[in-house]
Parts: structure tokens; C-alpha cells; sequence
């Protein structure tokens, strides 16, 4: 689905990425995980086509298409989704409207015909139950006046609606509460299906015990350094970063 | 320029004197009085000078140029056909229309009010000799304050009055409507508005100032709000004048304890406008909230000069300006808050947003805060600049394309303030006038690639 090809990419002419190689199949959840500054956050705005951040060198192939010849909008189209670590705050525009107009355009370059606001409650309140939450977000400012765990359960909430192939979680655990962390993940469990994959960007091993990675991937200044799977996450946990940080230049 | 200034003040103490001896201006003495008194403040003081602080950002010079007078011709061809389009529903049966600053009968529908409430033309004698009317009638506004408001106060004559006794609620919107239909010659207009509520009373009122012709005039305008103890009063506010009109006005408020009042001013045409808003709490407990939205295209310039005056302890205040800007448009805010000795446990906010959709847009804000208390939060923002990228990426990643994700955006910039206005029918109609303006700019800026 997804072939990261010795990517690098930076900003404002800092390099940041220094040749990632990731290969993700249908159906899979992959972990990145590494200490601050490690470039964690680049990798996921890369993938949703950030226009600050720039690929320098080597490729992104998103089921056999350039991904990194896209806008944003084509490739949340082509099904990528970035659940954002800092979802922005938006003045006036509610949550309902804000979430039909992505989903619209998701039909539009799908083909189906756009939902009028009836329909779209419809389908909205679907999605709500599958996920267990209630629409209390809804009538309100998108993000705006939010605690921070009201706009990462909104992110998952967009995700639930847009229905990715792809999904990519940015720190989507920073600033939960235990309880917070818990619905968030089991909303994003709920979500999964065999053809659908993620890429959960976290500091901390907490997030994997409630979403479990088939693959952990630990990167550290641009580059993965060390791969396995989900028992990486809890040496980490014990054995901190600097565990990984004695073998240089593997990966 | 100081030349052009006497020729518009000459002009217009002419005016006033020809008033007084043709006898048009018929009034009795208390008002004559007031008159008098207030058109004594404008020979003093005259029109504001470009280094005057409160006018820094607003040039007069085009308006003391035109040669705007009081009379005029064609003033009755207004039908209530050409009316309609500006005209709620919602209580038609309560509503004052004003064409060309005079009182329209025909356009105007008085009936089914409450016992002891009244609506009705302040130029009319039956109002004037009110007891209520001369106790408040310009009381608030003071000609000492603001030369435009002298100016009113000495041509005043048409414009609404609305009284609502004790503890009465009028549940439909009373509807002021003003809609200048222009004739050949540049005309003035001072049309004067005077509201009261008495205790628990509560209330909603539109305003609308409204241009049905695009040539040059200029609309001078006093609201004056009165609220008793725990009153409540609700204003919604629509300028809509001519592209080519001068606007200029002041929206006044006086609140006694635990009262709230609720101002959305929606400012949207004119050439030039400018509008104070000052607003006295002064009983513990009151409440003011003031909300705007200006939207703005071509070379449109509006100026909102806001003074929250917290006289008493235990009030609130809340002003939310939001502002679009496009073209080579321009917006001034001045949000000035004072805090008098020994109003403590004051809580005020204040937040001015403007947005600049084009490089040639421009926006200024200024805080004022005077704070002679010491145990009060008193908190102001300001932000100013074209549409967040963080924003707009946000908008991309979700499937929106940029342009429909900048229209959207900006769409809830306006929509922010329309969502407070109560009234469906009123929400409903701004609201596809701030889509129609944003779509045209969204096409002018397509056309010019």
C-alpha cells in the first residue's frame, strides 16, 4: 500500500529526514516511535503533503501512484489521512459543516453525489454509534474553545467519517488523560479493517498497549535505526531511547 | 483643508439657522433648548482634526467637501415593493420606516403592541410631549463627546422611539428601518433614535440603515438605549447605505443594575462609516455584550471606535469584532475599555479578528484598556492578516480544495458573528449576502488569475 523509499525531506532548508525506508501492507499497523526531534512529525506532515515541508531525495509510492505529486486534497482523496498532533482552530465554521464539506469532496472525486445536510446526519449519526460517542461536538466551532482531548477525539472523529485507507496519528496520545487515551484508541480500533492500515507517530509506548502495532519502528535523528515488533515498544519503555541509540547506522 | 473644514461647518450652522426662522425645525422649548445648546458645541468644537487621536485612521476630507444639504426632492417615491426586500416578517406589525430621513406612514405598521408600550416616530408631537422622552431624550449621547453627535442633537427630528414599561416583554422585533433614496443633490440626513426600557422590561430591536440608490449622501445617526434594572434588550444592527454613501453614527447605551444588552452591528456598505459604540454600566450586575461583523470590498473604509464604560463594580462586557477585508478596503477598530475607581471584580473581553484577502486590504486595531481598579480581569486580542496556512493546510487534508477551503474559512469568520443573531429570518438573509460577496471575490480573484 504504502513504499517510503529513502525519503529525505526538511524545512526551510534544515534536513530532518535522512532516508526513511518503510514498506506498509494492507491491514497493518506500524508504530513510529523516537525521542523528540527525531523527525517523527515531519514523516506524518510529509505524507499529508505539508507545503512548508520539502522532499529532497527518494520517493513515496501510495498504491502505485507518486503520493508526493499530490496536493493535500488529492491525497486525502486517494484515501491518506493525517489525524493532526495540533488540530488548528477554525472561527464559525461547525463541526457538522466542516465535516460534510470534507466528506463531499470525498464523494465528488469519488463519483457520488454530494449529501445534503439531511442525508449527511444520516450518515454522521452512523458513524457516531459505531464509534460509541455522542454529537455533542457537533454544533460547535470546528476545534474551537476545545479541550485537547475534544479536538484528538474530533480528529478521530473526522477519520471515522472520511473513512481512510491510510491513516496517519501524530502523537495523537500527547495531552490525554488515561480515560481520553482509552476511548481515543478504542474509537480507532473499532475503525480497523483488514484492507485499511495506520501509522501511529508516538512518543511513549502507552498508546500501543491499547493500539497494537504489528511493526515498531524506532527512528532517531531522520532515520529508522531499529525495527521489530510490538515487544520493541516495551523495551523501549524500560530501556529508554538511548538503549537504541549504541548501534549507529543500522537501518 | 482647514478651508474646506469651515466650508462644511459654515454650511451647515446656515443650515441650522434656517431651520429655526423658516420654522421647519417647530419644536417645543425643551427641545429648542437641547438644540440650541448642541449646535452651540458644534460652532465650538467643529469637525474632528486629522490629529485628533480618536480620528487617526479615518480621513473626513471627502465628506467635508461634498456639499450635502437638508433638503431635498423626490422624497416619497419609495413603494413599499421597493421596501420589501429590506423587511422582516417577523413582527411586520410592529415596524417604523423612514424614507429619506422622514417618517413614512404608508411603509410604516403599528398595531397589536402590549399595554403601555410604545412605538412611534420621535418627530411626532404626540411622542415629544412624553414625559419619558424628555427625561431621556439626548441624555446619554453627549454633544461634548463627539461633534457628529452635537450635530444630531441639533438637527434631530425623525427617527424611532420605543418605550417599554415595567416589566413588560415584547416578544417580535420592533423593525427601524432608514432607506435613503437619493436625488440629484447631496442630502444629510440626522435621523435620532431613543429606546428605554424600564425595569425587567426586555426587548428586541433592528436597525437598519439602507441605500436604495448609488449616489453620493450622508446618513448622520444617534441610537440612544436606556435599560432599567434588570432589563433586557437585544439590537441588531444592519448598514447597508449606498456604495458611494458617508455613514456616520453612534450607538449609545446606558444600563442601571443586573440589566443586559446585546448590540450585533453588521456593517457591510458605504463608502465611508464610521461608528461609535459606547456603552455605560453603570449598576452592579449588568451585562453588555457587543458583537460586529464588517465586510468589506473596493475601496470601502470603516471605522467601529468602541468605549466599554464599567462605572460600577460587577459587570461584565464581552465585544467580538470580526473583520473581512478584500480589495483595497479598510478596517479600523479602537476597543476602548475604562474601569472606574472602585469597580472591582470587572470582567471584560475583548477580541478583534480582521482578515485581509488581498495584499492592497489593509486593518487596524487598538486596545484601549483604563484600568483604575485593581481586582478585575480584563483581557483583549487582536489578530490581523490573510488566512491562516495551518488553517487552510487543515482544510486540504480533509479533502477541501484550497480555494473552496479559503471561502469556507473566511464564511466562518462572518458566520462567527451572524450565528448570534437571534432572529432566523434576519441570520438567514445576511447570511447569503456575506456568501454572494465572498463567491464575487472568489471569481474576481479567479478572473485575475
Amino acid at each position: 500500500m504504502l513504499e517510503i523509499n529513502n525519503l529525505h525531506a526538511g524545512i526551510d532548508g534544515a534536513k530532518i529526514l535522512k532516508g526513511i525506508n518503510l514498506t506498509v501492507r494492507p491491514g497493518e499497523v506500524h508504530a513510529i516511535m523516537g525521542p523528540n526531534g527525531s523527525g517523527k512529525s515531519t514523516l506524518a506532515q510529509v505524507l499529508a503533503g505539508h507545503p512548508s515541508y520539502e522532499a529532497t531525495q527518494g520517493s513515496v509510492t501510495y498504491e502505485g501512484i507518486d503520493l508526493l505529486e499530490l496536493e493535500p486534497e488529492e491525497r486525502s482523496c486517494a484515501g491518506v489521512f493525517l489525524a493532526f498532533q495540533y488540530p488548528v482552530e477554525i472561527h464559525g465554521v461547525t463541526n457538522a459543516y466542516f465535516l460534510r464539506a470534507a466528506l463531499n469532496s470525498r464523494r465528488k472525486c469519488q463519483g457520488l453525489e454530494e449529501l445534503d445536510p439531511i442525508d449527511f446526519m444520516d450518515v454522521l449519526a452512523e458513524k457516531l454509534e459505531a464509534i460509541g460517542w455522542d454529537d455533542s461536538l457537533m454544533n460547535r466551532a470546528v476545534n474551537h474553545g476545545f479541550s485537547g482531548g475534544e479536538k484528538k477525539r474530533n480528529e478521530i472523529l473526522q477519520m471515522a467519517v472520511l473513512e481512510p485507507k491510510l491513516a496517519v496519528l501524530d502523537e495523537t496520545d500527547s495531552g490525554l488523560d488515561i480515560d481520553a487515551l482509552k476511548a481515543v484508541a478504542e474509537a480507532v480500533n473499532k475503525l480497523r479493517t483488514p484492507e485499511n492500515s495506520s501509522i501511529v507517530v508516538t512518543h511513549y509506548q502507552r498508546l500501543l498497549n491499547f493500539i497494537v502495532p504489528d511493526f515498531v519502528h524506532v527512528l532517531m535523528r531522520g532515520k529508522i535505526v531499529k525495527s521489530g515488533g510490538k515487544e520493541l515498544a516495551l523495551e523501549l519503555e524500560s530501556l529508554g531511547y538511548d538503549w537504541v541509540r549504541e548501534p549507529a547506522g543500522v537501518g | 483643508m482647514a478651508q474646506q473644514v469651515l466650508d462644511a461647518k459654515g454650511r451647515l450652522l446656515a443650515e441650522y439657522q434656517a431651520l429655526g426662522e423658516n420654522g421647519a425645525g417647530h419644536a417645543p422649548k425643551w427641545l429648542r433648548d437641547i438644540r440650541a445648546a448642541a449646535i452651540e458645541q458644534f460652532d465650538t468644537t467643529g469637525f474632528p482634526a486629522s490629529r485628533d487621536e480618536k480620528w487617526r485612521f479615518t480621513s473626513l476630507k471627502r465628506l467635508l467637501e461634498a456639499q450635502f444639504s437638508l433638503s431635498s426632492e423626490g422624497d416619497s417615491q419609495v413603494t413599499l415593493a421597493d421596501a420589501e426586500p429590506y423587511l422582516l416578517r417577523v413582527g411586520a406589525h410592529q415596524r417604523l420606516v423612514f424614507v429619506n430621513g422622514r417618517y413614512s406612514p404608508e411603509l410604516s405598521s403599528l398595531s397589536g403592541l402590549p399595554d403601555g408600550v410604545v412605538v412611534g416616530n420621535l418627530g411626532s408631537d404626540a411622542i415629544r410631549e412624553s414625559a419619558v422622552v424628555q427625561q431621556h431624550l439626548a441624555q446619554y449621547a453627549k454633544p461634548e463627546d463627539n461633534p457628529f453627535t452635537a450635530l444630531s442633537t441639533a438637527f434631530m427630528t425623525d427617527g424611532a422611539c420605543v418605550y417599554v414599561p415595567d416589566g413588560i416583554a415584547v416578544a417580535d422585533p420592533i423593525q427601524v428601518v432608514f432607506l435613503t433614496a437619493p436625488g440629484e443633490e447631496p442630502m444629510v440626513r440626522h435621523p435620532r433614535n431613543l429606546v428605554v426600557l424600564e425595569r425587567g422590561a426586555s426587548a428586541t430591536v433592528v436597525e437598519k440603515f439602507i441605500g436604495l440608490a448609488e449616489s453620493e449622501y450622508w446618513t448622520n445617526a444617534v441610537t440612544e438605549c436606556v435599560l432599567g434594572e434588570q432589563a433586557k434588550l437585544d439590537v441588531y444592527r444592519v448598514q447597508r447605505e449606498g456604495e458611494v454613501a458617508h455613514h456616520t453614527a453612534t450607538t449609545q447605551s446606558y444600563q442601571a443594575r443586573d440589566s443586559k444588552y446585546r448590540l450585533t452591528t453588521v456593517e457591510l456598505g458605504g463608502a465611508l462609516s464610521r461608528h461609535d459604540i459606547n456603552s455605560v454600566l453603570d449598576g452592579q450586575g449588568a451585562e453588555s455584550c457587543l458583537y460586529g461583523l464588517t465586510q468589506l470590498q473596493g475601496q470601502q473604509h470603516v471605522d467601529h471606535h468602541t468605549t466599554i464604560d464599567h462605572a460600577q463594580p460587577n459587570c461584565n462586557s464581552w465585544e467580538l469584532f470580526n473583520g473581512i477585508f478584500d480589495e483595497k478596503s479598510r478596517g479600523v477598530f479602537t476597543g476602548r475599555i475604562v474601569v472606574r475607581p472602585g469597580a472591582q471584580q470587572t470582567d471584560s473581553k475583548q477580541t478583534n479578528n480582521n482578515l485581509l484577502l488581498s495584499e492592497t486590504a489593509r486593518a487596524d486595531s487598538q486596545p484601549q484598556l483604563e484600568i483604575y481598579a485593581d481586582d478585575v480581569k480584563c483581557t483583549h486580542g487582536a489578530t490581523l492578516g490573510p488566512i491562516d496556512e495551518k488553517a487552510l493546510f487543515y482544510f486540504q487534508s480533509r479533502g477541501i480544495e484550497a480555494e473552496a477551503a479559503r471561502n469556507l474559512i473566511t464564511y466562518g469568520f462572518g458566520v462567527e458573528i451572524l450565528n448570534q443573531i437571534g432572529i432566523q429570518e434576519l441570520r438567514e438573509s445576511l447570511d447569503e449576502v456575506v456568501h454572494a460577496r465572498l463567491d464575487r471575490g472568489a471569481e474576481r480573484r479567479r478572473e485575475a488569475g
